[in-house]
């Protein structure tokens, strides 16, 4: 097998789609919790066309694939992800996670995004097709994108582009720095107040500032107008029951209508204001440890059975520990989910079509249902699990992606030597 | 009690000694007294357990002449009549830094590592310093003194607490009127250790407490070697160590698991250690009393947390709770047991919470005479000098205290502390008691003023026709002084009175009216009468609020949160009808029984019966053996002896930390046995702990019977320090090159060392050659933390060289690049599933590799090096199934089988085989699934981990946590002192972490 390797980067972005396609006999998991046994989905242009069952007498179209035994899913999204913003964690040169400042909602990450990053190329054999891409610094820390990952470039790689600001929310608690003389431990955070009042000045100067002539121009009060006119998601990065409800007022108070809560460690505390209010959470990946040695040792995995079964919207964030080379078990943190309590086509949804709901891509993505886009794959047995997760075919948008990476020819190239000694 | 302190804190001290008799006088005539001073009708205390009643107390020149019932005094004595009172020896606090001050913090603005000492002449570590002397750096502290002879003390014991060895103590009384030369009982009494590096140098070896173990037992070999004469050069630490050796040696531990390292050091060179503990002791007192050490025991004890506000409360987690609850008990408790130790007023903030703490320990059960021999006869005899203090048999100096009663109850006072017969005064014995109701007449007016409160902090209450006066009552110096605001006086003026203190029944003095007139007036005390009555009922309603005994929380082995209320024992367990994955010939066996008996796999087979066995159905379940974590960095208190590119004289095993919540966790998730290795911070690493999770034993307990030995080497960035920073880029190796230079000349040095050993010659015993030495014997196997091919290919050339194998490669992201070089070598890999992009040198780490060196024919294993990914490590094994099609069953072993098989004892564990250990672990679901949870974990035949126990658990932690709070807010409510919550922030540690526990 001859391949090429070196700088050679990500896998060829596929052609658009010319022919048409129908997948049968597989087990469709449509993502909105449904599930159609030997089911039958067609797709052409893209877009998709038909989703059904096998035994329904309607003309296959195009390429068919026998996906008997096999199972169909939408293609996963990884959202607060960083793909695409580091190439090595290790390499201060190959990141571009955190601008400098505190204030920066004009930071935009979309142009930042390296279509040709290595590590992201090693999602899509896991099915993770899409991702939410997020700047991480500062209070206000920028503007994210979303983008599937089989481009040439950025604006390729769009799927919504400059969906949401994200805030760093303060924390009621402050922990105290040893090394600097300080007492450890926790303590009541003094800056709070003053941090949002902050955010609530600038906010506040934002809306003054679009109201009138906005001359001269204010850049970062310019890139804020989206969270006023429904345009733009307020993405507030939080977690304790204080702090979430102090955000749920603040945005009603700015007349931010999008809200979702990222994180939400006790967003089970304020559940049902989290539901009144509609107010999604992007919780944190199962595969956590518990906070303090008296929890729970198995409550990280139950975080999400503990916000659904209160009837809160769910989607799974994948900030955390090597959290890119990590996106590509964002299945494995729906599987350990669904384990722990909510099952799989409930674990399926949070990231699918609930994390589709949540970025505001829905209309596009996150179920296989007609007229979306023919995102999705074929996969030996359940994608969730591990053992199981492995993927036959994959479509972005309809091109049928190449699933081989930088890894897998690594791998065929030193069996080969092996085999050939 | 603080503000009688407070007034005490001027004490009169009346010297009774004479300057030196050689010494020249130039301010006036040579004079000498040679008086006696007895003290009669006392009891007397002689020691804890020898009293005399109504007896007399003899002394002389600072000395005990003699004590008894029928003493004939000489003509030449004072005489002093304690009718009533008792006398005790006072107290002895042998650990603290009294009179010396701790020298300045180094610093180092270039921010450059040190790695060679600053002193010349010296050891070649800055941080041992038995040269030290305490002596040269004393200076008498008269304040501090008098704050201790305020507590009761008489002696104290203090050095310079700096460096891991520090010299020298010396023993000094609290004598403040005599020089140091009288004073100082011994300049250099006891010699001191600790793991605490000098604050001031900056040398980095060690960085880690297994480090500075590991330095106490080089220097203990050194000093050995050197007083044999056979060193070349002068060593003037080796030599003061030397000089030193017959003195009693302290080592300051500060903490249970300290404790035990200290007697571990202590046991291997034969020496007895007196160990300054850290106030935890009662969380394992079976190992304390196994240590057959002395303590020296500290009394602080933690103030209630403020739990007002639940989310700061939900912070503070259940293991310091408990520590306020139970720590009071520690004393009691280290007593009953019956392990010798000294009190010291150490880590209190000022001997002035002594008594108060001192008082709490008693109430929480601690014996009256216990306490006593703790502050006098023990520290005495620890200190060597029993016939001079601690008791007052003949010829022990004159320290002793005077009190009003027996000196462990609340209301007893301490009116003198007599130390080398020089008299400081606390409370004025001789004062009088004006408590009581009085007429008291003013310019023509008649009040009513009742006195109460304590001598020395009276309370007044003074009426006017049943109309209140404000008033207040103070006695100095032997006056009675009261000012108060008259009446219907517009302005807030006072009418100030004083009178002599000659009779108490019938008060007369002169005073000052509000306009300035001078008066006369009278207080006359009235009879006894219904007031007494009240104040008895007052005495009794506060003795039985004192008499209610603490609540004290039980505690748990390991005394955390899940700990057991008691150990699990072994049982006999049938598991029905099974599916059971053997890791054998026979695969994987459906609806198969497994019976576990004496902690081994007893019978595997179909329809088994054990009359005695405990059946558990196991239909549609699996069963597997426990998963071994060929690479884990948790369960220790430090992972990283970095200050050296080679550390082989560290070893884990120095500093496991069995009451670690991840060893819990990782149960949880069917983990068994785990190797804790050193971290990655240089080439050649430290020595392993391999143990099983037998969660709720000591640390000893964990380890591996019988274990083979193993060591950490590593390779690339980590070692030559390529993540660290600007500043350290000094250290040898920085580069891949050099790693190898490094492993030649240890080994070549090693080989040498080896040969000369061998011969028979003398040798300087150094512990780094020794542990290299069974490298090159094959008596200790390497796993080696390495990420690319040429680094990998390297290190087997180098072992080919000294002729003997790498053991494992750990990591190992490029071996599929040389599997079969690896097959050659006969090495096995343990690597990650699927990490690969946070290094640059993992930029070709596939998640492949496992299957491709599987397929080669290399043992593989698959390991977490993370307490997280630990606890599922199943799920790991199920990645070699996706990721290189590796079968179900082989993919399994790569977290049972193999890792047996790489640490050697696959004998015993990794497989579901008659007659190997029952560690097992029963899963819901197909183990490499996902969906899979462990609901039963056993080790040896011990059930550690069991989903409803575990369901228990959190249902107990939280209305512990709940009872604690309460008891806590009760504290808060009747105006305890409180502290801010506090959470110890968790470290998890990875191959990279250079911090310390």
């Amino acid at each position: 097998m001859l391949v090429s390797i070196g700088i050679t980067a990500q896998q060829t972005p596929a052609p658009k789609q010319t022919t048409d396609y129908t997948i049968e006999g597989a087990t469709a998991h449509l993502g909105n919790g449904e599930v159609i046994e030997n089911s039958l989905l067609m797709f052409s242009n893209g877009k998709i066309t038909f989703v059904g069952k096998a035994e329904m007498k309607i003309g296959r179209r195009g390429t068919i694939i026998d996906a008997k035994g096999k199972h169909l899913y939408p293609g996963f999204i990884a959202a607060n992800s960083t793909s695409g913003l580091v190439e090595v964690d290790a390499v201060r040169a190959s990141n571009d996670i955190r601008e400098t400042g505190t204030m920066l909602p004009h930071i935009r990450s979309i142009i930042a995004y390296n279509t040709e990053s290595k590590v992201t190329e090693s999602l899509r054999p896991n099915g993770v097709l899409m991702a939410q891409v997020t700047p991480r610094g500062g209070t206000i820390s920028g503007t994210s994108s979303v983008v599937q990952f089989d481009a040439w470039n950025w604006e390729d790689a769009a799927i919504r582009v400059d969906d949401g600001i994200h805030i760093n929310w303060p924390s009621r608690t402050s922990f105290g720095r040893p090394w600097r003389g300080e007492e450890s431990g926790p303590k009541s955070n003094k800056e709070y107040k003053k941090t949002v009042d902050e955010v609530r000045t600038m906010m506040n100067d934002a809306k003054s500032y679009l109201k009138g002539s906005k001359s001269p121009k204010n850049i970062p009060l310019e890139s804020l107008a989206g969270l006023f006119d429904g345009s733009k998601t307020l993405y507030a990065h939080g977690g304790g029951e204080k702090e979430i409800t102090d955000i749920i007022a603040f945005s009603e108070e700015l007349g931010i209508d999008k809200l979702v809560i990222v994180h939400g460690a006790e967003a089970d505390k304020v559940a049902d204001l989290l539901v009144a209010k509609n107010i999604p959470v992007l919780i944190d990946r199962a595969h956590r440890l518990p906070s303090s040695s008296d929890e729970d040792v198995h409550l990280p995995y139950k975080t999400a059975k503990n916000l659904i079964d209160k009837g809160v919207v769910v989607g799974i964030g994948i900030e955390g520990q090597m959290e890119r080379m990590n996106s590509r078990n964002l299945p494995f943190y729906a599987g350990t989910y669904a384990a722990y309590g909510i099952g799989k086509e409930e674990a399926l949804k949070l990231i699918t079509s609930n994390t589709a709901k949540i970025l505001g891509i829905d209309d596009k993505v996150g179920t296989l249902e007609v007229g979306k886009d023919a995102t999705l794959f074929i996969s030996e047995g359940d994608a969730l699990d591990m053992r199981t997760n492995i993927l036959t075919d994959a479509f972005i948008q309809g091109r049928k992606i190449n699933l081989e990476t930088h890894q897998t020819k690594l791998w065929k190239r030193y069996m080969n030597k092996y085999n050939n000694q | 009690m603080k503000k009688l302190l407070l007034f005490c804190l001027i004490v009169i001290t009346i010297n009774q000694l004479n300057a030196q008799e050689y010494f020249p006088v130039n301010t006036g005539v040579k004079t000498s007294n040679e008086k006696f001073t007895a003290f009669t009708n006392a009891t007397i205390h002689v020691s804890p357990t020898q009293i005399i009643e109504k007896g007399t107390l003899l002394i002389k020149n600072g000395k005990v002449v003699s004590s008894g019932n029928n003493i004939s005094i000489p003509k030449n004595t004072s005489v002093i009549n304690l009718e009533g009172k008792h006398i005790y020896p006072s107290f002895i606090d042998m650990y603290s830094s009294f009179g010396i001050t701790k020298p300045k913090r180094a610093s180092n603005p270039s921010r450059r590592p040190q790695y060679d000492a600053s002193r010349k002449g010296y050891y070649w570590n800055d941080h041992i310093m038995p040269d030290q002397r305490g002596f040269n750096d004393f200076k008498f502290d008269s304040k501090k003194a008098t704050e201790f002879i305020n507590a009761g003390f008489g002696v104290v014991a203090t050095h310079q607490q700096n460096g891991i060895m520090r010299g020298t103590g010396l023993v000094v009384a609290l004598n403040t009127s005599d020089g140091n030369e009288t004073r100082i009982i011994d300049t250099d009494a006891t010699q001191h250790v600790s793991l605490n590096k000098s604050v001031s140098s900056l040398q980095a070896y060690p960085t880690s407490s297994m480090g500075s173990m590991a330095l106490i037992r080089q220097v203990y070999h050194d000093a050995k070697w050197y007083a044999a004469g056979n060193s070349k050069t002068k060593d003037m630490a080796l030599e003061a160590l030397n000089k030193s050796s017959r003195l009693p040696i302290i080592f300051e531990a500060n903490s249970l698991d300290n404790n035990l390292r200290a007697s571990k050091i202590a046991k291997e060179f034969g020496l007895k250690y007196i160990i300054k503990g850290g106030g935890d002791e009662y969380n394992g007192l079976n190992e304390v009393l196994n240590t057959n050490a002395s303590y020296i025991i500290p009394i602080k004890f933690q103030n209630p947390y403020d739990v007002s506000d639940p989310n700061m409360a939900s912070k503070v987690e259940l293991n310091d709770m408990r520590s306020w609850n139970q720590s009071p008990t520690n004393p009691a408790m280290l007593a009953k047991k019956g392990v010798t130790f000294a009190l010291t007023t150490a880590d209190l903030k000022s001997a002035k919470d002594f008594k108060g703490n001192l008082m709490k320990a008693i109430k929480y059960g601690l014996d009256k005479t216990k306490a006593l021999e703790a502050l006098t006869t023990i520290p005495a005899k620890l200190l060597g000098k029993s016939s001079e203090i601690g008791t007052l048999n003949n010829g022990s100096y004159a320290n002793f205290l005077i009190t009003s009663g027996e000196i462990f109850e609340k209301k007893t006072k301490i009116y003198e502390n007599w130390v080398q017969g020089n008299k400081n005064v606390l409370v004025d014995m001789n004062i009088k008691d004006i408590r009581g109701n009085y007429n008291l007449s003013v310019a023509g007016k008649s009040y009513d003023l009742k006195v109460t409160g304590e001598i020395g902090k009276l309370k007044s209450e003074m009426m006017l026709d049943s109309a209140k006066v404000a008033s207040n009552i103070s006695q100095s110096n032997g006056w009675i002084n009261i000012f108060y605001t008259p009446l219907n006086e517009k302005k807030t003026e006072f009418v100030r009175l004083s009178a002599p203190l000659n009779n108490p029944d019938n008060l007369n003095g002169s005073g000052v009216l509000t306009n300035g007139n001078p008066i006369t007036w009278s207080a006359i005390k009235k009879a006894k009468e219904e007031g007494k009555v009240k104040d008895a009922k007052d005495k009794k309603s506060e003795d039985k609020k004192e008499d209610t005994s603490p609540i004290v929380m039980p505690l748990t082995y390991p005394n955390v949160a899940y700990g057991f209320k008691t150990k699990p024992k072994q049982e006999t367990i049938l598991f029905k009808n099974a599916t059971v994955w053997t890791n054998e010939s026979d695969g994987i066996l459906k609806n198969t029984d497994v019976l576990i008996k004496n902690g081994k796999i007893s019978k595997i087979g179909e329809n088994l019966n054990d009359s005695g066995a405990k059946v558990i159905d196991a239909t549609g379940k699996h069963i597997t053996a426990g998963i071994i974590d060929e690479h884990s960095h948790i369960a220790t208190t430090a992972v990283n002896e970095a200050g050296h590119n080679s550390t082989a004289e560290v070893t884990i095993e120095d500093v496991v930390d069995a009451d670690d919540v991840d060893i819990y966790r990782n149960l949880a998730g069917g983990v068994t046995t785990i190797q804790i290795l050193h971290g990655s911070a240089n080439p050649i690493g430290g020595r392993s702990a391999l143990i099983k999770l037998k969660w709720g034993e000591s640390a000893d307990e964990l380890l591996y019977k019988n274990r083979p030995k193993f060591i950490k080497f590593a390779l690339g960035e980590n070692v030559k320090q390529s993540n660290w920073g600007e500043t350290n880029t000094i250290r040898f190796p920085q580069t891949r090159m050099g790693v190898e230079q490094v492993f030649v000349d240890y080994f070549q040095r090693a080989k040498e060392y080896d040969a000369l050993k061998k011969s028979g010659k003398s040798y300087r015993k150094d512990i780094e050659m020794e542990v290299l030495a069974e490298i090159l014997n094959k008596e200790r196997f390497i796993t080696c933390h390495s990420y690319v091919q040429s680094e990998i290919n390297m290190l087997m050339k180098v072992a080919d060289r000294f002729d003997f194998n790498i053991n494992t490669f750990t990591h190992i992201l490029e071996g599929y690049k040389v599997a079969d070089k690896m097959k050659e070598h006969g090495v096995g890999g343990s690597t990650f599933s699927d990490w690969w992009a946070y290094k640059f040198e993992v930029n070709d780490a596939i998640p492949y590799n496992g299957a491709i060196m599987h397929s080669q024919g290399i043992t593989v294993a698959f390991n977490s090096d993370d307490a997280e990914m630990s606890r599922r490590l199943n799920q790991e094994a199920a990645k070699a199934v996706k990721y290189g099609g590796v079968s179900e069953e082989e993919a399994l072993k790569f977290v049972t089988l193999n890792p047996a098989k790489l640490l050697h004892i696959d004998d015993k564990v990794g497989s579901i085989k008659v007659g190997k250990d029952a560690d097992v672990v029963l899963w819901s679901d197909h183990p490499l699934s996902v969906y899979a949870k462990a609901e039963r974990t056993m080790i040896e035949g011990v059930t550690y981990f069991d989903k409803d126990t575990n369901a228990q658990n959190i249902k107990g932690i939280q209305s512990e946590r709940n009872e604690l709070i309460n008891m806590m807010l009760q504290e808060k409510n009747k105006g305890m002192k409180t502290v801010a919550p506090k959470k110890k922030e968790k470290v998890y540690f990875h191959c990279d972490s250079l911090e310390n526990k």
